[in-house]
C-alpha cells in the first residue's frame, strides 16, 4: 500500500465531436511530489486534469486515487471529488459568498461540519493564504491574486490528497502572479501533492519533481526540470520552453 | 360633482375592503407562479433533454392563452368537470398562478443561464453532488439576478388580477361595479377603483426595491451597471 502513488492516470482518451483532444496519456504522482504539465495552449492540459477529477467524462482510459478506481464510479464520485482541489484559471468563486463563507460553505453542506467548526477551519486556510483579513469581501471586491489565493484555500479546506492546478496564474496581471506563485510554493514545500498546468517556467523549474510537455493530446516527453530545461530530446520542446522563459523574464524586468 | 362625491363616500369602504381580496388573489398566484416557475426552471437549465420540452410544451401553452380564457376554461371547465368544488377566489388565483409560472420559468431560466458553468464546476470539484450544488450555489445567485425582471411580476398580477370579476370574486374592480349599478356614478367611482389599483402597485414596488436592497450583494445587480 505504501508503494501505490496517489494519483495514476492511465491511457486517458478524450474527444469533442470530431477533434481528438486526449490521445492516450498516462501519468502517476507519489505522495508529496509536484507534476508540473506544459505544453502550447489547445493541447489538452486543461481537458487531462478536468478528465482526473471526471468533471470531464474521459472516452478511455482510467484513474486510480490511492489505488482506487475513480472512472465510472457514479456514486462515489463526489467522495473521490472531495480528495482532490482543482484551483481553476479564472477563480470560479462562488459571486454571492464572502472569503470565509466561499471556504466553508463545502465543509458544512458537503463534510457536514457544524457551522463553528467550519468557521474556524476556513479561517485558518485563509491564513495560510494570506487571505485572513479579507475574510469578510466579496469576491467582486478581490483583486485577481487574492481571488486566487481565496479558490486554492476553498480547496485546501477539504484536506485532498493531491491539487490540480489548471493555469492558476494565467488569468493575472503579471505583478499579482507572485503571490499566488508564492502560496504554491509553501504548499510544495509543505509535502502537499500536486499538478500543475502553468506556464510559469520559474515555477516549474523550482517545484517539479517531473515535468511534462504535452503536445496534440499526447505527452511529447518527461523528465526532471534540469533534464528538460537544459537538453530536452525534442526542438518542439526545446523552442517552447525557451520561448516561455523569455516572455517570463520580460515580465520579471517590466516589473 | 356633488352626487358623485357622496357616491365615492359611501362606496368607499366596501370597495376597499376588496383590497385584501386582490392582494390575497396576487401574493397566492405569484407564490403559486414562484413555487412551480423556480423548478421548472431548474429543470430546464439542469434536466434532461426530455423534461426542458415537456416544460417548454407548458410554457408556451400557458403563455399562449389569455387570462380571461383560462379563467373561464378552469371555473366552467376543467374543476367541474374533475368534480373538484372551489370557490371563484381558489379558481382564480390557480389560473393567475399557472399563468405566472410560465413567465417565471422564463425569467429564472435566463437567470441561471447567465450564471455560467465555472460556478457550477467549482461546486462540484469541492464534492458537492449537482443537487447541493444547485440549491446552495446555483439558486442563491439567480435569485438576486433575476428579481430585476422578476418584479414585474407583480404590477402584472396586480392589474390582472381584475379579471377575477368576471367569475365573481369579490375584488376591488367586482366591488367598483357593483356600487356603479347601485349609484349610476361610473365615472367617480371607476377613478376611485383606478387610483387604488395605482397605489397599490405603487407600494409594492417600492417593497420590492427594498427587498432587492437588502439582499444586494457586491458583483451583482445595478450597483456594478
Amino acid at each position: 500500500m505504501n508503494n501505490t502513488p496517489v494519483l495514476k492516470v492511465q491511457d486517458i482518451h478524450k474527444s469533442f465531436g470530431n477533434v481528438e483532444v486526449l490521445r492516450g496519456v498516462s501519468f502517476e504522482v507519489e505522495k508529496g511530489e509536484t507534476k508540473v504539465f506544459i505544453g502550447p495552449s489547445g493541447t489538452g492540459k486543461s481537458t487531462l486534469l478536468k478528465c482526473i477529477n471526471q468533471l470531464t467524462i474521459p472516452d478511455r482510459g482510467n484513474v486510480w486515487l490511492n489505488g482506487r478506481e475513480i472512472v465510472h464510479s457514479h456514486v462515489k464520485i463526489n467522495l473521490y471529488r472531495q480528495q482532490m482541489g482543482m484551483v481553476f484559471q479564472n477563480f470560479f468563486l462562488f459571486d454571492h459568498l464572502t472569503a470565509v463563507r466561499n471556504v466553508e460553505i463545502s465543509l458544512i453542506k458537503v463534510k457536514r461540519m457544524n457551522r463553528k467548526e467550519a468557521r474556524e477551519k476556513a479561517m485558518e486556510e485563509l491564513s495560510r493564504v494570506g487571505m485572513a483579513d479579507k475574510a469578510n469581501s466579496y469576491p467582486a471586491e478581490l483583486s485577481g491574486g487574492q481571488a486566487q489565493r481565496l479558490s486554492i484555500a476553498r480547496a485546501l479546506a477539504m484536506d485532498p490528497e493531491v491539487m490540480l492546478f489548471d493555469e492558476p496564474t494565467s488569468s493575472l496581471d503579471p505583478e499579482l502572479t507572485g503571490e499566488v506563485l508564492d502560496v504554491m510554493r509553501k504548499l510544495a514545500r509543505g509535502g502537499m501533492t500536486m499538478v500543475v498546468v502553468t506556464h510559469e517556467m520559474g515555477f516549474a523549474r523550482w517545484a517539479a519533481n517531473e515535468i511534462f510537455f504535452m503536445d496534440e493530446g499526447v505527452i511529447l516527453e518527461s523528465g526532471p526540470p534540469a533534464e528538460m530545461f537544459t537538453r530536452p530530446r525534442f526542438e518542439r520542446t526545446r523552442r517552447f520552453i525557451s520561448r516561455m522563459t523569455e516572455l517570463y523574464a520580460e515580465e520579471q524586468s517590466d516589473g | 360633482m356633488l352626487r358623485g362625491f357622496n357616491a365615492v363616500y359611501d362606496s368607499l369602504p366596501y370597495i376597499l375592503s376588496g383590497i385584501p381580496i386582490t392582494l390575497g388573489l396576487v401574493a397566492l398566484s405569484i407564490a403559486l407562479g414562484l413555487a412551480i416557475g423556480v423548478p421548472m426552471a431548474i429543470g430546464q437549465t439542469y434536466g434532461n433533454k426530455e423534461t426542458g420540452r415537456l416544460i417548454s410544451l407548458y410554457v408556451w401553452l400557458f403563455r399562449g392563452l389569455p387570462n380571461l380564457v383560462l379563467l373561464f376554461l378552469f371555473f366552467f371547465g376543467v374543476f367541474p368537470m374533475l368534480g373538484i368544488r372551489l370557490s371563484p377566489f381558489v379558481v382564480a388565483a390557480i389560473a393567475l398562478g399557472l399563468r405566472s409560472a410560465a413567465y417565471q420559468t422564463e425569467i429564472f431560466r435566463g437567470a441561471f443561464l447567465s450564471l455560467g458553468e465555472g460556478q457550477m464546476l467549482a461546486a462540484r470539484s469541492l464534492g458537492m453532488s449537482k443537487r447541493k450544488a444547485i440549491w446552495n450555489i446555483m439558486f442563491p445567485q439567480a435569485i438576486r439576478v433575476a428579481l430585476p425582471g422578476w418584479s414585474n411580476e407583480y404590477p402584472i398580477l396586480l392589474t390582472d388580477s381584475s379579471v377575477a370579476y368576471a367569475i365573481g370574486v369579490m375584488e376591488i374592480l367586482t366591488r367598483g361595479n357593483q356600487m356603479v349599478t347601485r349609484t349610476y356614478q361610473p365615472m367617480p367611482i371607476y377613478f376611485t377603483c383606478a387610483l387604488i389599483f395605482i397605489l397599490l402597485n405603487f407600494g409594492g414596488i417600492r417593497l420590492i426595491h427594498m427587498i432587492e436592497n437588502l439582499i444586494r450583494i457586491p458583483g451583482f445587480g445595478r450597483e456594478e451597471q
